[in-house]
């Protein structure tokens, strides 16, 4: 008996897809290198130096008044400015994959914009719109909503910055999946919004979940657009990495570390959710593929 | 269901894939739409179903104006080339969607729902596959399916865009046979799309031989196969 599958083929019938075992160990080597370097050292540096104290000092700081309203800042802005993104994700999408129309070359430009701006001239953008010199802005402020240096400012600035990740992940699966399925239903009698709900919406769950955790993640981590519109005023419009920031120029480092590691943990969290949904659905997930 | 396509066309830009074209389908015929690639017969099939409207022209169904009418009131059983089956439900569940979609007033109770889904799928003889998805299925099965879906919201006509395209030559023919029989028990108005002339001949009442967005000849296969029309017709019902 002799289980080649088991064995592994011998050398010289290397799948066609293959790679030879020197190639093949100088990629992992060179991604875990890379991986370990750039993303796993850092992290766990955060949490060393935030830790240096011991556990009693970093939570310590993390009580303070400052941290406590940094940390519900940053939760408040992702929690509006989050779902906000994900239905004009949804709607950019829909309108890009599913209509034809002039200047939809010239929508899909303007959805990358924001990866290509820096995000602190998108801050400066809006101070020069909103902030108190401009008509707009001394008009708000007049009337008592202050757009820069307050919250609709940090909001807006986030939903900028983190506009594009939604709309980036549901294009091509919407597009890959086509209209067919929808035109069926709607010759099945359905209307146009239970189309929506009950073909288009779960053809694109598993799209829109990834986007919104990356937008999230974004949307909490935010600093350059953000750092320009709020003024970084404490326990009014600062959040949580421009808090780390001002905490880290003051040599604070087990504060702003344990802050930061915080920030890392929300981070870790969402990624972590992410993968047990995967798992828990993990045959819905292969029946719902390609036919 | 008597349908009168009078004087359609179809213009998308600047290509016209129908030039005015009339037709009228007796009400029970099984009509096969026949021609070559981009000849317009999905246009005129998706027309029909509500899914496009016609640049001018008007649709009649027994004898009223429907041209206007949205695809969800047209009430036509479409089935899609590639079926388009919703692959995130169970076959079950696709073949109940029109029924649960339903207005409350009209929509029947979950268990005639069950008990009808139940006899599409005897009807199509794939008793047991209710649970499982469309992934799991076959190229002939999933096709079945979606005929079963159709007819599940009680269609007033059935449309089939290339039904048999992507499958064997056996299983063509064992479905070719089931949509005879599906069209002979209900009765139901039934126009389908293809491109093999064979197919048109064997199975069809009525042939309507298309080409380049115009219609070449209309009759039985027989009339058709005695006295072609034009050339382009004779040419391609011998090639
Ligand atoms: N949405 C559309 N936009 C632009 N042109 C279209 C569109 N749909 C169809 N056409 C054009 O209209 C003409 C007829 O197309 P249609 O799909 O009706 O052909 P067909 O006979 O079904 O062909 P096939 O056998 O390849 O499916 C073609 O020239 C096609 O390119
Ligand atoms: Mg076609």
């Amino acid at each position: 008996m002799s289980d080649v599958s088991l064995a592994g083929p011998p050398a010289r019938f290397r799948p066609a897809t293959g790679e030879s075992a020197g190639a093949r160990w100088a990629m992992i080597v060179i991604a875990f290198t890379g991986l370990a370097i750039l993303v796993f050292a850092p992290l766990v540096a955060v949490f060393v130096v935030a830790l240096a104290d011991g556990v009693a000092a970093s939570l310590q700081s993390l009580a303070s008044r400052d941290a406590r309203d940094a940390i519900r800042l940053t939760l408040t802005i992702a929690a509006i400015s989050v779902p906000l993104n994900a239905a004009f994700g949804i709607a950019a999408a829909w309108l890009i994959t599913k209509f034809d129309f002039r200047g939809k070359a010239f929508l899909i430009t303007l959805i990358d914009l924001p990866f290509s701006v820096s995000p602190v001239v998108a801050g400066l953008c809006i101070v020069l719109m909103f902030g108190a010199n401009s008509a707009i802005g001394g008009w708000l402020v007049a009337n008592g909503f202050p757009i820069v240096f307050a919250m609709p400012g940090i909001i807006l600035a986030t939903m900028f910055v983190t506009f594009p990740f939604v709309a980036r992940e549901l294009i091509p699966v919407m597009i890959e999946q086509g209209r067919a399925e929808e035109e069926a239903a709607l010759t099945l009698g359905a209307s146009g919004w239970r189309v929506f709900r009950t073909v288009t919406l779960p053809n694109i769950r598993w799209a829109l979940l990834y986007g919104v955790l990356l937008c999230n993640a974004r949307a909490m981590g935010e600093f350059g657009a953000v750092a320009v519109v709020s003024g970084k005023i404490r326990g009014q419009t600062a959040t949580m990495p421009t808090t780390i920031e001002m905490l880290y120029q003051e040599y604070l480092s087990v504060a702003a570390f344990s802050l930061a590691a915080v920030l890392a943990l929300l981070a870790l969290v969402t990624l972590l959710l992410k993968t047990a949904l995967e798992i828990r659905h993990a045959d819905q997930l292969a029946a719902t593929h390609r036919h | 269901m008597h349908i009168e396509i009078d004087e359609i066309s179809k213009q998308f830009g600047t290509t016209a894939a129908l030039h005015p074209v009339s037709l009228a389908l007796p009400s029970g015929a099984l009509v096969a739409l026949l021609g070559p690639s981009g000849s317009g017969k999905t246009t005129l099939l998706r027309i029909l179903g509500g899914l496009e409207f016609p640049t001018s022209g008007r649709v009649l169904f027994d004898g009223q104006d429907a041209t206007g009418v949205t695809v969800q009131e047209r009430r036509a059983g479409f089935v899609f080339q590639s079926y388009a089956l919703f692959r995130h439900m169970t076959v079950f569940d696709n073949i109940a969607y029109g029924l649960n979609a339903r207005p409350r007033a009209t929509r029947p109770q979950k268990a005639e729902i069950a008990r009808r889904v139940t006899k599409l799928l005897d009807l199509i003889q794939l008793p047991d596959i209710g649970a499982r998805y469309p992934s799991q299925l076959s190229g002939g099965q999933r096709q079945r399916v979606a005929l079963a879906r159709a007819l599940a919201i009680e269609p007033r006509m059935l449309l089939l865009d290339e039904p048999f395209g992507a499958l064997d030559a056996k299983v063509r023919r064992e479905l070719r046979q089931g949509l005879r029989d599906i069209h002979d028990t209900t009765g139901l108005t039934t126009v389908f799309v293809t491109h093999d002339q064979e197919e048109a001949m064997e199975l069809a009442d009525l042939v309507v031989v298309m080409s380049m967005g115009r219609i070449e000849q209309i009759g039985k296969p027989q009339d058709i196969r005695a006295r072609p029309a034009t050339p382009f017709v004779r040419d391609f019902i011998t090639a």
